[in-house]
């Protein structure tokens, strides 16, 4: 029972860091209504940012909130200038585009960081009080920012008008610039929302599995099942559907199928939710009378 | 009189297809001005060209403000307010947030909480509906919120496209009175597309008539409506 309870202890807190990436896909999504597959890439090449500014003395938080503050100006800069142009064309462009991002800021981080694995310094002390029996201190630390995170988009979105015009350009663009919202600009703020979320999820990720240019890999994978489980328009499903996934993947690898198929049980919640319920379990089904 | 909106030689386009081929017209300020036509004559052309939503070719002037070439969100800011045909309403949003985005370039929340309670004293309906998803809305019902989406913006001139389009006779009646009254209390000033004539006669100050992309006739609503040939083709009778 002690090993069944540590499993899935372990697993709430892998659950974190899926939650975390799923609602900067969750976030991306809201916006512009596209999946981005560079987030965990764009995410590692932020962590990149702020590990070498640890490098180069700066304190923590210093450049934890540097590093988010950046990583928003790039996630704006990448919309403006590579998606802007795109912006009229078919989902299938901007998927390829996505794809291309994805290679470019992989490369990227590994030319100008290269590719030796490197650890990251967590913010939060072994030994403080944060730590218990099941949980590192780390751990409870990050679950506490990802809550941080989640009420503060919870609050954006639906208490300001910048947030509710955001929705509205994601939802409806044509009857957005009827009542005079600048939807192309929406778009570049959900960018660089989106990448500043994966900007914490990446440091936050750093300190348990290492970083390198594919520290994202596998767990942007994770993401994504967390965010089709949850509900792809819901950030507290995403970081729900996190939970679920790392707790699911921890049971199942240790008890049914073994560590070494357990990204596929990602690829099977993905599927099995696509085919059985597409809008997730908190979802929103928008309904429209024709 | 002073000219609100001053329309020369306006041509617009969709993709390769030229839909309007030279409208000339203008609006005086407090009045309700209808656009007839036919199918396909260029009536909800022209108000999107009106917008900058279709490629246009032309001048069109909002009180000695030249708006081809503006964006859409530009024109929008400048005070006109498009109620789209289709209803254009954000359908998986809240009527209360609907409403809301119609002045979001207004900023003063006061102010937009002020209007809202006035939206709700002509619309009572919409009160009730306030939380609820507009998608689930009756069509008449979609269609007063996205008239009332449209005043929050205070326009000084309100774009009209077939309000009366899938809804039911007596709620028709219902918004058309409504209209009438805010054109007369607010003194907004309206540009009205309609199929149907008899409606729209009874409502405007002004018609003009759309062939083909062309202006083919234009006079006070009384005048229009004793013409033989628009009896004949539009009004039935």
């Amino acid at each position: 029972m002690e090993a069944f309870f540590s499993q899935v202890f372990s697993g709430l807190a892998s659950g974190i860091i899926y939650g975390s990436v799923a609602l900067a896909l969750v976030m991306i999504y809201q916006a512009t209504h596209h999946i981005n597959f560079a987030q965990g890439e764009m995410a590692t090449f932020s962590t990149f940012i702020a590990w070498w500014l640890m490098q180069r003395g700066w304190p923590y938080w210093g450049a934890f909130f540097f590093t988010v503050a950046l990583s928003f100006a790039g996630g704006l800069l990448v919309q403006r200038i590579v998606l802007k142009p795109i912006e009229k064309a078919p989902v299938m462009t901007n998927v390829i585009v996505f794809i291309g991002l994805l290679l470019i800021f992989n490369a990227l981080s590994g030319w100008i960081f290269d590719h030796t694995i490197k650890s990251f310094d967590s913010p939060f002390p072994k030994d403080s009080v944060l730590a218990t029996r099941f949980f590192s201190a780390h751990q409870i630390g990050s679950a506490g920012v990802l809550l941080l995170v989640l009420l503060a988009l919870f609050g954006f979105f639906r208490f300001t008008s910048l947030g509710l015009a955001m929705r509205a350009a994601a939802q409806n663009p044509d009857s957005a610039r009827l009542v005079g919202i600048r939807v192309s600009w929406m778009l570049g703020l959900g960018w660089g929302l989106a990448a500043a979320i994966g900007a914490v999820a990446g440091m936050m990720v750093a300190p348990i599995v290492f970083l390198d240019p594919n520290m994202m890999a596998g767990i942007l994978l994770y993401g994504f099942a967390a965010a089709l489980l949850g509900g792809i328009d819901n950030p507290l499903g995403a970081v729900l559907g996190g939970f679920i996934v790392g707790v699911l993947e921890n049971l199942l690898g240790a008890y049914v199928i073994g560590t070494e198929l357990k990204l596929s049980v990602a690829l099977v919640l993905i599927v099995a939710t696509l085919t059985l319920r597409p809008n997730g379990l908190w979802g929103k089904k928008v309904v429209t009378r024709v | 009189m002073p000219r609100l909106l001053e329309v020369a030689q306006l041509c617009a386009w969709y993709g390769a297809t030229q839909v309007l081929h030279g409208v000339d017209f203008a609006l005086e300020a407090g009045h309700i001005t209808a656009i007839l036509g036919a199918n396909g004559a260029g009536k909800t052309t022209t108000l999107r060209a009106l917008c900058q939503g279709v490629k246009t070719r032309g001048s069109i002037l909002l009180n000695g403000q030249q708006l081809v070439g503006k964006a859409t969100e530009s024109v929008v800011r400048l005070g006109v307010a498009h109620v789209p045909d289709g209803r254009g309403t954000f359908t998986g949003l809240s009527v209360e947030e609907n409403l809301r985005l119609g002045g979001y370039v207004r900023g003063n929340p006061a102010e937009l909480e002020l209007d809202m309670q006035r939206m709700f004293t002509r619309f009572p309906i919409l009160q009730q509906r306030r939380a609820q998803q507009a998608g689930t809305l009756s069509g008449g019902e979609q269609q007063m919120l996205a008239i009332s989406r449209a005043l929050m913006l205070r326009p000084t001139l309100l774009l009209l496209d077939e309000p009366s389009f899938g809804v039911a006779p007596l709620v028709v009646a219902e918004i058309f009175r409504i209209l009438r009254q805010i054109n007369r209390e607010d003194g907004v000033s309206m540009l009205l597309v309609e199929q149907n004539a008899n409606l729209a006669l009874d409502l405007a100050d002004h018609a003009y008539l759309l062939e083909t992309g062309r202006v083919a006739l234009s006079g006070t609503a009384a005048a229009i409506k004793k013409d033989e040939k628009v009896r004949e083709a539009y009004l039935g009778y």
